[in-house]
């Protein structure tokens, strides 16, 4: 973390809010500087994509993020593992509701691609430059994202439906 | 008494088989053509497939540097696409452990392309989560990778206690790793049996499951049942070690290593084991490190990882053991390193066992444990304390924690977000099986459909834990 610098009220990594919760460092950043932050921790030596997920603040909108960031429905999170230096970062991006897109990391860190495909699967957050952007874990027909907080858990949709009885 | 409105005759499989068509029903025609809703989750012929997706497949994406576009025709597969074949290899194939679908497109016997599929064990469970509370969570999590139960209610026990900001008392920690250890052992035994099954050494699938089950019956005396446990709560374990666990552990410690003895006789030597595993399925550390590979898969390609040292939990730096590692990466590697890492685990509970501290079971916190049942029956308070906290929970303070451990296949984590309530806002499991299986399509490249078999076997995913 070359560019880490120490000011009074956040401190800043690659331009990105840092900060610590219980141990763990989390970089919290918006749509448009995602791609470029995630690319400098590659160089920074996070070589292992331990993970991408998402968030649904739906029904939580009161959550503490740090000054500087505005706090929006969805969050993308990426957990980064770097082993030579033994260190773990957590990226969280604020994505809008009105337009649930983001920058793919599969050139970055090619394994992320599952984790992408997940994400989208089960919150409906697209990847921009995701080489096979369709669902994984879910029929491929299946309306809603179900980790999504509005999605009903009560109905279910009947599955092979175009099969014959 | 007779329906006056005669309903069209529902066909049978004779009728399917012979193509008849009973009168008043559809043409066979329409039912042979009926789609399934499995939809466009297929291996697309080369010609209709993007250029980045059919280097994924192809395995050559990984090989580029940073910057340099694909192009197709850069992927050296020379066999016209009329000329090669695409066929399935599951979801039901006894060699793929669980429901796995792999598409692969051959060229005679040589694998080009392959293209996991999964998602036929999809329940949930990571909804599911988000409608229990704490103090059942791990009922929920455990039946996750059904085959190392503790390592996924360790994970989760783990976070929340993170976020509870809650010590727990040294001899909770030490049966927690006594338990994980001896899991280790009790997976990696399976996975001998299963990978001796899958390459034509049948005779190891039986010895693989006795030796498992006597690990297993350890666990049914402690925990009441086989798998699914459901022993890990936040705040330390369900109940204390039962008498006698000693000698059970101490039988097993003496068993075991002379019964690995045997199985190296049995195997490690062979020819036709080491001809079916030796520099099968090779996977270098840069391309293993890029696509989250972790585990014994990792630890194949020389990169000396594994969380209980270089992250340790628990009280692992107490305890002394090695990192097994092996050099090539190929399928002999992953068998060799799972085999002397059972070796390990038994070196490990034998010391365990000589360090158990005396002491509570369970944290003493109130706000997380409950009274004992002796207090229920002569204070009212504890009475009422008791329902308080299995009918409202206990709640946790806001805020997200993961914590990540080493479970028989590779980092095994648990994210979880609390909004301050007593049920998790959102929990998510890192599952070692679903990054593991991405290697799947570099590793399978340019191999025998009979390697793809020993490939998937080595990766050893349980698909309980890919889908989740």
């Amino acid at each position: 973390m070359a560019e880490e610098q120490e000011t009074p009220a956040v401190r800043l990594l690659h331009g990105c809010p840092l900060d610590e919760t219980l141990g763990a460092f989390v970089v919290h950043c918006d749509r448009d500087s995602y791609l470029e932050l995630c690319r400098s921790l590659r160089s920074d030596g996070y070589a292992m994509p331990v993970g991408v997920t998402g968030v649904d603040y739906l029904t939580h909108p009161g959550r503490t993020v740090p000054q500087g960031v505005d706090a929006e429905r969805f969050e993308v999170v990426v957990e980064l593992c770097s082993l030579v230096a033994r260190k773990r970062i957590r990226v969280r991006c604020q994505v809008p509701e009105s337009d649930p897109r983001i920058p793919s990391l599969f050139d970055v860190w090619p394994g992320t691609e599952a984790h992408e495909r997940e994400t989208y699967d089960l919150f409906g957050i697209t990847f921009d430059g995701h080489p096979d952007m369709s669902r994984i874990l879910m029929p491929d027909d299946w309306e809603g994202h179900p980790l999504r907080k509005d999605y009903s858990t009560g109905e279910i949709q009947v599955q092979f439906k175009e099969a014959r009885r | 008494m007779t329906d006056p409105v005669v309903a069209p005759r529902k066909l049978s499989l004779v009728d399917r088989l012979l193509g008849r068509v009973p009168v008043g029903s559809e043409p066979i025609e329409e039912i042979l053509t009926a789609k399934t809703n499995e939809g466009t989750q297929e291996l697309e012929p080369r010609s209709s497939t993007g250029v980045t997706e059919y280097g994924l497949e192809s395995g050559s994406l990984l090989a580029l540097a940073e910057g340099v576009s694909l192009d197709r025709g850069d992927i050296d597969v020379d066999v016209p696409e009329d000329e090669s074949m695409i066929l399935n290899l599951g979801p039901s194939h006894p060699s793929t452990h669980g429901v796995l679908r792999v598409m692969v497109e051959i060229d005679g016997e040589t694998v080009l392309r392959t293209k996991p599929v999964i998602g036929y064990l999809h329940t949930g469970m990571e909804k599911t989560a988000e409608e229990l509370m704490y103090h059942q969570g791990c009922t929920n999590v455990t039946r996750m990778d059904y085959l190392s139960p503790f390592f996924n209610e360790l994970g989760f026990c783990l976070s929340v206690e993170k976020l509870l900001g809650l010590e727990i008392p040294p001899r909770a920690t030490w049966i927690r790793m006594l338990m994980c250890e001896l899991n280790r052992i009790s997976s990696h035994l399976l996975w001998l049996a299963t990978n001796g099954a899958d390459i034509g050494a049948l005779n190891m699938l039986v010895y693989g499951w006795r030796e498992r089950e006597m690990v297993l019956a350890f666990f049914e005396k402690v925990t009441g049942l086989r798998m699914n446990h459901n022993y890990f709560r936040p705040g330390g374990v369900a109940a204390d070690l039962p008498d006698g666990w000693r000698d059970d552990v101490a039988a097993l410690c003496e068993a075991l290593p002379r019964r690995m003895d045997e199985y190296d006789q049995l195997l490690t030597g062979q020819p036709i084991l080491q001809n079916r595993l030796v520099g099968v399925g090779p996977l270098d550390a840069e391309t293993a490190i890029s696509l989250g590979v972790t585990g014994p898969l990792l630890r194949s390609t020389g990169v000396a990882w594994d969380l209980r040292r270089d992250n340790p939990y628990l009280a692992y730096d107490k305890v002394d053991f090695d990192v097994i590692v092996g050099t090539s990466g190929d399928c002999w590697d992953r068998y060799a390193i799972r085999f002397n890492e059972i070796r390990e685990s038994i070196h490990i509970v034998s010391q365990i066992a000589e360090k158990m501290p005396p002491g509570d079971y369970r944290s003493q916190d109130k706000k997380v444990t409950p009274p004992p049942r002796s207090r229920i029956d002569e204070s009212m308070e504890a009475l009422i304390h008791h329902f308080k906290l299995y009918t409202d929970g206990f709640k946790v303070p806001p805020g997200d924690a993961y914590v990540p451990v080493e479970s028989p296949r590779g980092e095994s984590g648990c994210y979880i977000v609390s909004d301050g309530s007593a049920r998790p806002y959102r929990m998510h499991m890192r599952s070692p099986s679903f990054s593991n299986l991405q290697a799947m399509a570099p590793m399978a490249r340019g191999s025998l459909i009979a390697d793809t078999i020993a490939i998937v076997s080595t990766i050893d995913p349980v698909l309980g834990d890919v889908d989740r």
